[in-house]
C-alpha cells in the first residue's frame, strides 16, 4: 500500500505560520469557477501582484479539474501563511480517488491517462513556488503548493 | 441554457467570451463554431478573450482545437486581447498554442485576419508579419 508513495518537494518548508484558514469542497464542474473566485479573493487580500495570482489560480485550476477528473471531486484547504518575510497561500487538495500509480511519470510533461494534455501537475509544479504531491494507490491523493507573494 | 453568443460580420465570425467559462459551455462554444464555420463557410474566427483572466490547460486545448478545425475547414483564427498575466502563465504551464495566431485587440485582430485571406486570396502558411503579437515568437 505504501509502496507508491512519493513526495516531491521543491524547495525546503520553513516553519510557516498559519493566518487563516477556509475549506472548500469540490464535487462538480459548476463549483470550479467560484472556487477559483475564493482563492483569488484570498491572494488580493494578502497584496499579491496580478501575474503571480493568475499563476496561482491557473496551477488551482488544473489541480481542481484533476480532482474532479480522476478522483470524483475533494476538498481543498485553503491557507494564508506567512514565513519570516514573506505571506502567500497555501492550497492542499485532497481527494480519496483512486491514487496515483506512478508519481513519477505522472509529473512529466504530456503524460495522461485522461487523453488530456498531460500538463496539469508538471504545470502547476512550474506556476508554484513550492509543490509537493503524496499519492497512496486505493487511497488517495494529496497535492499542496504555495505561492510567496513575490515568489 | 447559457450560451456564448457567435457574431458573424462578412467573412469572419466574432466571439466575445466575457466570463470565466465554465468546461461545459466553452465544449459547447468549440462544437457550436466549428459548426458555424462549416455552415456559413467563414473564413476567418475572431476570438477576444480580453475578458478572461484565466486560461488553464483545458481552455487552452480549446482554443488550439478551434484553431485547428477551423483550419481544416479553411479558415484562420485569431485569439485577440491576451491579458498580459495570461501570456505569461500560459508558457510556464507549458502550453505553447502554436498554430493560433494572436493579436493585440479586436481592430488589430480584423486586420490581422484581412490580410491573410483578403489579400491573398487564400490561407497562408504561419509566416507572421512582425507587427503582430504572436505568440509563438516570445517563447
Ligand atoms: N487527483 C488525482 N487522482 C488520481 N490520478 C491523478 C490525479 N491527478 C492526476 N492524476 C493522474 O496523473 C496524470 C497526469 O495529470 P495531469 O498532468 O494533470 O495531466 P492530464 O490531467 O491532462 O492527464 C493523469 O492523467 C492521471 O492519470
Ligand atoms: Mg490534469
Amino acid at each position: 500500500m505504501e509502496k507508491s508513495r512519493i513526495t516531491t518537494t521543491t524547495n525546503s518548508m520553513t516553519i510557516l505560520t498559519v493566518l487563516n484558514r477556509d475549506n472548500f469542497k469540490i464535487e462538480r464542474e459548476q463549483d470550479v469557477v467560484p472556487f477559483r473566485n475564493r482563492v483569488k479573493e484570498h491572494a488580493v487580500k494578502i497584496g499579491m501582484g496580478l501575474v503571480n495570482q493568475t499563476k496561482l489560480i491557473t496551477a488551482a485550476s488544473e489541480l481542481v479539474r484533476n480532482m474532479l477528473r480522476y478522483a470524483n471531486g475533494g476538498e481543498i484547504l485553503i491557507e494564508v501563511v506567512s514565513k519570516i518575510r514573506e505571506n502567500g497561500i497555501r492550497l492542499t487538495f485532497t481527494d480519496k480517488g483512486p491514487g496515483i500509480e506512478n508519481v513519477e511519470t505522472a509529473m512529466k510533461d504530456g503524460f495522461s491517462t485522461g487523453k488530456s494534455l498531460g500538463l496539469g501537475l508538471p504545470g502547476a509544479k512550474r506556476l508554484s513556488s513550492e509543490f509537493t504531491i503524496n499519492s497512496v494507490v486505493g487511497k488517495g491523493t494529496v497535492v499542496t503548493i504555495i505561492k510567496w507573494k513575490n515568489g | 441554457m447559457e450560451k456564448i453568443p457567435i457574431l458573424k460580420m462578412g467573412q469572419f465570425l466574432l466571439v466575445t467570451i466575457q466570463v470565466d467559462l465554465y468546461d461545459r459551455l466553452a465544449l459547447n462554444l468549440e462544437s457550436d463554431l466549428v459548426q458555424m464555420v462549416s455552415t456559413t463557410e467563414a473564413r476567418g474566427v475572431l476570438i477576444d478573450i480580453s475578458a478572461v483572466s484565466i486560461v488553464d490547460s483545458f481552455m487552452g486545448r480549446i482554443i488550439g482545437n478551434i484553431a485547428s478545425m477551423s483550419k481544416i475547414m479553411d479558415a484562420v483564427t485569431v485569439v485577440v486581447g491576451m491579458q498580459p498575466a495570461v501570456a505569461i502563465t500560459l508558457i510556464e504551464l507549458g502550453l505553447p498554442l502554436s498554430g493560433v495566431h494572436t493579436a493585440l485587440n479586436v481592430e488589430k485582430g480584423m486586420e490581422l485576419l484581412k490580410n491573410k485571406i483578403l489579400v491573398n486570396g487564400e490561407v497562408p502558411d504561419y509566416d507572421d508579419d512582425e507587427q503582430y503579437d504572436d505568440l509563438d515568437s516570445t517563447q
